[in-house]
């Protein structure tokens, strides 16, 4: 820390705003249950999103099983099934991948990185955690609701998502899964508020936007585009809502349901998918972005490099936000459009590769003579890398409208999202957990367990989806109960289909070894002290770790520089903290 | 966690793109000089203006894909006064009221930044008032609707999206005028009381001895009026 008089530094601007200490808890309640403290909210929102998650693990295995082993299940039906997809995709999309990055990491790394004491509204930010409590609390009543959840399919594309024919269509699935993105999205919007202000508005003294670690940079990003793009989805949920409840029809044409006449007419189903759409693209990034964020912080601490091109890529994490606005229709490429559209959308889907691929150099080249530690996170984040790269180069395909028309509703998308939006987002997630246990618990993770934890689930998780993308490509089309013999498909799949459920079961009985871990260490784990991975940027340097309630003690911490000083020629260590006035060290400039 | 002004930024802020670049690569704060709760009120008006952009283009694309004639809004919404017949006229009377409410909010906030307790205070219950006359206008309109057999789910006059759209987006648009209005009477209570000149912190009063709640408040409430204005434009007009 700095030895000069805190308030008096003349390397610094002056102090804009006034410290203030956020409000204390008064009780055992307003501490650990209704806390106003970031960091708590960050466990609670993580914890509930991995509560769901598993249920969502679940579901996918059971799905794996109907797949891989057809006929042996009884217990599987085909509703069933769908209801299986369906809960599945919603809840990895959006109950855990969201809210793990955003309310997760973004309530616990957002006020420490950027050296402030908590968000800036405290009290809605609780609100915010309590209304996806009760949006998770929801979903899973559909679950015991009469005739189940909906099994409309993930993206719940009317009008078959709200006709008696689909599971949950007729009865209170649909309803609860609606009623359950609405509030989440309301719960959303209060947290992200307080993300998007926090980082503009509440940084501390010295801590320049082009000094922010590129973690911030990525959720702050994701959390404005999700303020813009779940507006989107909370109008296709109203709307649908109001199809099912009162007999509208925004989304519903006429009809002839089991030879009988309904009541509907006139609607647009695709209008429901532009909005879906223009939510559900931009929210591949808001899972993308900050998982690009917390990446480049793993590699460069671990690699003890700084980040090559740091601000390059932050325009790349903004430009990609950006682009990712006028991406949309490719997902409705088949959905019937006018070719001009689709060699539009097939444009901007090829030009958001570039800001992309600038990135997935930069990581390279942060690694290209770096003192690579390979340390758990280092894993994970390699990991991410040829797993990201290979879902990317599928999405290139998949962008073409041509290469799209046949390969469109394949398992070969399904391998090509689980690729790029599922193992690698995850994969940087539980690289982040091995990096931050250590802030967060003050203890480090056990290290045999991980290391049995990273290969069976980077190795598993590639025998799940390679040769998925192999049985798309012979022609095996994706949501189907059973595909049976049919006579266009020459090659049969059924053996690749029972080694992918093996595989699955296995990568998901992994993940109990990993949550084992998460309990046992925080019991038994070696004490990690402060900073154990020597790392430069501000979370690490509070007084106490684990950081305590108003994160900083007396005096907030003064940045003097960016936060990749790592292996500086001269320097005495190699890493120079973001706190250290020291010599003056090469910074990124304005903007 | 609260902020409070401390003594203001010695130099002038560099105006133009320049002061722009300066601000964006300064540290603490992008925008200078602007509280958090502004600041956290524009994000969020930002975000609304999304919604409502979808509820438009929502409708705009059910009006143009339905097959049935879209009804004519000059008659649907024309009130026979007199023995004559009016079109749009209660419409015109409540885009009136609520353009008028925004003036009286803006002489609030005008009051508000002098520091002048009651004339704050009493503007703001005018603004509230002529908020509250929308909305009773409003449900008459919709009273008025129902009883001639407009329900979302289908009406008299034409294609069922038209009922389906006015109900929801004067709907939302209504919920977000009410919303506004008890937001209204609690600042101006607040205001009247004068609990923005004393430094203390209550509910929704950070404690800065300052009037800024009126500000964001008029923030909010403009938002709403200008949000009308593409409503009466694309809904009533068109």
């Amino acid at each position: 820390m700095a030895d000069l008089p805190h308030d008096t530094d003349p390397q610094l601007p002056p102090a804009e705003v006034a410290d203030v200490m956020p409000p204390h808890a008064h009780s055992w309640w307003s501490h650990y249950v209704f806390s106003q403290d970031a960091k708590y909210i960050a466990i609670q929102y993580s914890g509930t999103a991995i509560a769901i998650g598993l249920v969502g693990l679940v579901l996918s295995w059971l799905m794996r099983l109907q797949l891989g082993f057809p006929g042996i299940f009884d217990f599987i039906t085909p509703d069933a099934y769908y209801q299986f997809i369906t809960m599945h995709g919603m809840i990895m999309v959006v109950y855990l991948l969201t809210a793990v990055f955003l309310g997760g990491f973004g309530n616990y790394l957002i006020p420490l990185m950027v050296g402030a004491r908590d968000m800036v509204f405290p009290f809605v930010n609780m609100l915010s955690f309590w209304i996806y409590l009760l949006a998770v609390l929801v979903l899973v009543a559909s679950f015991f609701a009469p005739g189940g959840p909906t099994g409309a399919g993930w993206t719940l594309y009317p009008p078959q998502a709200i006709l008696s024919g689909t599971p949950g269509g007729a009865q209170s699935g649909i309803i609860l899964m609606l009623v359950s993105l609405i509030l989440f999205i309301i719960g959303f919007t209060m947290g992200g508020l307080n993300y998007v202000v926090t980082v503009l508005q509440a940084r501390t003294r010295g801590m320049t936007m082009m000094r922010l670690p590129l973690t911030v940079w990525g959720i702050f990003t994701a959390t404005v585009m999700a303020l813009l793009a779940f507006p989107a989805l909370l109008v296709a949920a109203i709307m649908m809502l109001f199809d099912r409840l009162l007999g509208t029809s925004f989304f519903m044409p006429a009809l002839v349901e089991l030879g009988e006449t309904l009541s509907y007419g006139g609607g647009s189903p695709i209008a429901f998918q532009h909005l879906f759409w223009f939510f559900g693209h931009p929210e591949v990034y808001i899972v993308a972005l900050p998982a690009f964020g917390i990446v480049s912080d793993l590699l460069a601490v671990h690699a003890r490099k700084n980040v090559f091109g740091y601000r390059m890529m932050v325009w790349a994490i903004v430009g990609i936000g950006a682009l990712s606005f006028i991406v949309w229709a490719h997902h409705m490429y088949v959905s019937g459009m006018h070719p001009y559209f689709g060699f539009f959308f097939a444009t901007t889907t090829l030009i958001i590769a570039v800001p992309t691929a600038i990135k997935v150099y930069n990581w390279v080249l942060t690694l290209w003579k770096g003192d690579i530690h390979l340390t758990l996170p280092m894993l994970f984040a390699l990991g991410f890398i040829v797993t990201f790269v290979n879902g990317g180069l599928t999405g290139l395909f998949l962008g073409n409208v041509v290469v799209d028309v046949p390969l469109s509703d394949t398992m070969f998308v399904v391998a090509h999202f689980h690729m790029v939006m599922g193992v690698a987002p995850i994969m940087v997630i539980l690289g982040a957990i091995y990096h931050w246990y250590p802030l967060m618990t003050g203890r480090m993770l056990n290290q045999a367990m991980g290391h049995f934890h990273f290969w069976i689930t980077f190795i598993g998780a590639y025998a799940i989806f390679f040769p998925m993308h192999y049985v798309g490509l012979v022609g095996v089309p994706r949501r189907y109960y059973e595909i049976g013999e049919p006579a266009f498909m020459t090659t049969p799949v059924e053996g690749l289909n029972a080694f992918i459920t093996v595989a699955a079961l296995t990568v998901g009985a992994a993940q109990m070894v990993f949550l084992f871990n998460l309990y046992w260490s925080s019991r038994h784990g070696r004490v990690a002290g402060s900073n154990p991975w020597k790392a430069t940027t501000l979370e690490w340097l509070t007084p106490v770790v684990p950081p305590e309630h108003g994160n900083w003690g007396d005096d907030l911490p003064l940045v003097y520089r960016w936060a990749y000083d790592y292996s500086l020629p001269g320097a005495p260590e190699d890493y120079i903290v973001q706190t250290d006035p020291g010599p003056k060290a090469p910074t990124a400039g304005p903007l | 966690m609260q902020e409070a002004p401390l003594k203001p930024p010695s130099n002038p802020p560099t105006p133009g793109l320049q002061g722009f670049v300066e601000d964006w690569s300064s540290d603490q704060r992008a925008f200078k000089k602007v509280s958090w709760g502004k600041a956290m009120m524009w994000i969020f008006l930002l975000s609304d203006t999304f919604v409502f952009g979808c509820f438009l283009v929502a409708y705009m694309i059910a009006r143009s894909s339905t097959v049935t004639e879209w009804p004519n809004a000059s008659e649907v919404f024309a009130l026979h006064i007199g023995g004559v017949e009016l079109p749009l006229i209660l419409i015109a009377i409540m885009t009136f009221v609520l353009i008028t409410s925004s003036g009286t909010m803006a002489m609030a906030v005008n009051c508000a930044y002098s520091r002048a307790r009651k004339p704050t205070a009493l503007l703001m219950l005018l603004t509230a008032a002529l908020g509250a006359g929308f909305v009773g206008m409003q449900v008459f309109e919709w009273s008025k609707l129902i009883h001639e057999g407009v329900r979302p789910w289908g009406n008299p006059f034409g294609a069922e999206q038209f009922g389906a759209s006015f109900f929801m987006i004067t709907g939302f648009h209504g919920t977000h005028v009410s919303i506004g209005v008890i937001f209204l009477l609690i600042v101006a209570r607040k205001v009247w009381k004068g609990e923005f000149d004393r430094d203390e912190r209550t509910w929704m009063c950070s404690g800065k001895g300052d009037y800024e709640a009126v500000e964001i408040m008029g923030l909010y409430w403009h938002f709403v009026d200008l949000v009308w204005v593409f409503i009466f434009a694309f809904f009533y007009l068109w």
